[in-house]
């Protein structure tokens, strides 16, 4: 993620209402991850997100002269994109339940999870190995949609809980609930299959191997 | 008061997050020094968010950058001023 800077994003928007239209660029460019992200999370085809992600950033553009500066930008922005992402959706006649507005949270799931009596830690070098970047890609898109945008956000985007919520039109509290969730799904799908990723054991004496 | 395996893990989310109050996180702390289940649960499920989070899992796809821009490049001038 790109920290976002509130008063280089203030001064290029107001340059850019004033006719420097090629700072645009600059002042979208650390949101790019997030919207394409959302937008993949939500619509679940990389060239239709991506077609999408285009499409908001213009639509971000024509609208710059509505922000007002009392949110984030790139909340604003990620507002935008879930809107061009849901009217997307609603055209395509997706059903209700994988779109973000679905209110599945008072379903009683089952989330208790796989329950191990040790873990060897999956350090990140072990991400070299094309597999495990694969398992955790398809563990995340198995997740019902309103999970997986709140995981999208708060973990892979590193958004705080106040963000995600203003981004996602939902409360803080829902945003804690599905995080939580989603964690818990996540942990069972995954925990049984990461254990091959994990380095072996130290031999107890050097020659052992 | 001791508490249960159940009740820790409802709380593991929020207590990787840092957001457990003093007195839940020393209770949970006390629980966890004594279950391995749980201190294997919360382990894994701290570790699965530290790999999600990696950037080499979801990366952009290659020239997404370039397409943007050079969408926006030839956009912009005909859609006028914001």
């Amino acid at each position: 993620m790109t920290a976002t800077n509130p008063e280089f994003e203030a001064e290029c928007i107001r340059r850019i209402l004033a006719g420097e239209r090629s700072l645009f660029h600059d002042l979208i460019r650390p949101c790019e991850r997030a919207i394409y992200f959302l937008l993949l999370s939500l619509l679940r085809n990389e060239a239709e997100a991506e077609d999408a992600a285009q499409e908001t950033a213009i639509k971000v553009y024509l609208n710059l002269g509505n922000f007002r500066g009392d949110a984030q930008f790139r909340t604003w922005v990620l507002s935008i994109a879930r809107n061009e992402g849901l009217g997307r959706l609603r055209k395509a006649g997706a059903r209700r339940e994988d779109s973000l507005d679905a209110e599945t949270d008072e379903q009683t799931g089952d989330y208790t999870p796989a329950l191990l009596t040790c873990w060897r830690e999956v350090p990140s070098e072990a991400l070299e190995r094309k597999e495990l970047g694969a398992l955790l890609r398809k563990a995340i898109e198995g997740l019902p949609g309103i999970y997986r945008n709140v995981v999208l956000l708060r973990d892979i985007e590193e958004m705080d809980v106040r963000e995600t919520a203003a981004a996602l039109g939902i409360t803080e509290g829902a945003v804690k609930v599905r995080l939580h969730r989603a964690r818990a799904l996540l942990q069972r799908d995954l925990a049984p299959r990461l254990e091959g990723f994990a380095p072996r054991r130290k031999a107890m004496f050097g020659w052992l191997k | 008061m001791r508490i249960d395996c159940k009740h820790v893990w409802e709380h593991i989310s929020s207590y990787i997050d840092g957001e457990v109050d003093a007195e839940l996180r020393a209770e949970i702390d006390r629980h966890l020094e004594t279950c391995e289940i749980c201190s294997a649960v919360l382990d894994s499920t701290r570790n699965v968010v530290v790999l999600v989070a990696d950037e080499r899992v979801f990366e952009l796809p290659a020239g997404f950058s370039d397409r943007l821009h050079a969408r926006l490049e030839k956009e912009l001038p005909l859609a006028g001023p914001p």
